[in-house]
């Protein structure tokens, strides 16, 4: 009998984004470099890249242009 | 065995009552009562009666009302007085929002983020210094939307194709809670309103929502229910899905300033998590293939931006013009609430 090969699976996709967050599709285990582990169960992850998020390694907009706006109340 | 009398939250809700001739046309025909003859010439756009008018007529589309046969959703005389509805609402819109169609501009300027002491904004507001009261205010008007978050864009995956489709899924899925019925974004709001004391019911608050809130949900519905509306539907979804990740975080923060406990903070700490994600997917995998595919929709997409964004300034205004004279913004107290 011969056994029957195990279909490759797909690569994992990694989109880069210019301004922000790496896209990564499914399910996904992140790990810090002190061992410790963020899971994330989305369909699409957004790992943050510029280090900026205060969710590291999640990103949460941080990346954003910022604009400050001065004193008084338009 | 329970002992409270609250509706179930599946129960369709009561009819409101009406604010002028207009609900009250819709509110006779959705009765069965005979309709009078109605005029929208005068009619404010964006006012208290057209608003709650447009959004009877919409709610048949939805969770319906009780009392009121569901076949009355296709019941010619309601299409009838929501067409001259719609036509007023969009007309006013139309000639408010200036034309645009360069779409990548006009999410670059979404993706802008203000910051400081000047900025104007109810999430600013209330992570600065609102009060409780405030809080619980906010939640309120956002509960018509957001106890059937997802659902208004949901009309528009039928109208789409190919990958605009797939993505735009993608992120109403993920609205949904990815299959799993506790993360659905309306269940985790329904739990936030339980928790800062406040009535989870589905319409609950729509007696106490004034025009300018009904005013932002029937824009969605009116987008996702005509597919002439299809690119301003995505737009009117891309706006909330660039925009609201900052906006998310701050109210996290209001909520952790007034003493809000974890059911509370969970809605609006996954919203920061999750919109930006779905900023990301919307650019690239709606409003792209969208425009590649159909490049004439790009006015509409702006058109949906720009609209959508009017309403939410108007609604803002509405809030915080509300606050600063120190009155209530909701037409009256909410059950439950208390400064």
């Amino acid at each position: 009998m011969v056994e029957r090969r195990l279909a490759r699976p797909e690569p994992t996709r990694i989109v880069l984004t210019e301004e922000g967050p790496a896209l990564v599709s499914g399910p996904v285990e992140l790990e810090l470099p002190d061992g410790s582990r963020v899971r994330s169960d989305r369909a699409v992850t957004a790992v943050c890249h510029c280090r900026r998020s205060k969710r590291y390694p999640i990103c949460d907009a941080s990346h954003r242009r910022k604009v400050r706006q001065e004193g008084r109340e338009a | 065995m329970t002992g409270t009398l609250d509706r179930p939250r599946t129960a369709a809700p009561e009819l409101p009552t009406p604010r002028g001739p207009l609900s009250g046309a819709v509110v006779a025909a959705l009765r069965g009562d005979p309709v009078p003859a109605v005029d929208t010439a005068d009619a404010d756009p964006y006012g208290d009666d057209l608003q709650l008018a447009l959004h009877c007529c919409y709610e048949l589309h939805y969770r319906g009302f009780a009392g009121v046969d569901d076949d009355r959703e296709w019941d010619p005389a309601v299409l009838g007085l929501r067409r001259q509805l719609e036509q007023v609402f969009l007309a006013a819109l139309r000639a408010d929002v200036e034309p645009g169609d360069d779409v990548a501009a006009e999410v670059e300027s979404l993706l802008v983020e203000p910051v400081g002491p000047g900025v104007r904004g109810v999430s600013h507001h209330l992570q600065r210094d609102g009060t409780l009261g405030q809080l619980r205010e906010y939640v309120a008007h956002r509960s018509i939307y957001h106890l059937k978050e997802a659902d208004p864009q949901a009309w528009v995956i039928p109208r789409l194709s190919g990958p605009a489709k797939a993505g735009l899924v993608t992120v109403e899925h993920d609205e949904y809670g990815s299959g799993r019925p506790e993360r659905m974004h309306s269940t985790l709001f329904a739990e936030m309103m339980v928790e800062i004391g406040l009535s989870d019911a589905y319409g609950a608050y729509v007696e106490q929502a004034p025009g300018a809130t009904l005013a932002e949900v029937n824009l969605m519905t009116l987008c996702g229910l005509h597919r002439g509306l299809r690119g301003a539907s995505v737009g009117q979804f891309a706006m909330v899905e660039l925009t609201s990740s900052p906006g998310s975080e701050r109210l996290v923060k209001a909520m952790r300033r007034l003493g809000c406990g974890p059911a509370a903070i969970r809605f609006y700490d996954e919203h920061v998590e999750a919109d930006a994600v779905h900023e990301q997917v919307v650019r690239r995998s709606v409003l792209d293939p969208l425009l590649a595919a159909e490049p004439e929709l790009a006015a509409d997409v702006v058109f949906g931006i720009r609209a959508s964004s009017l309403l939410a300034e108007r609604m803002g205004e509405h809030l915080l013009g509300c606050w600063e004279r120190g009155t209530t913004s909701l037409r009256t107290t909410p059950t439950g609430s208390a400064g």
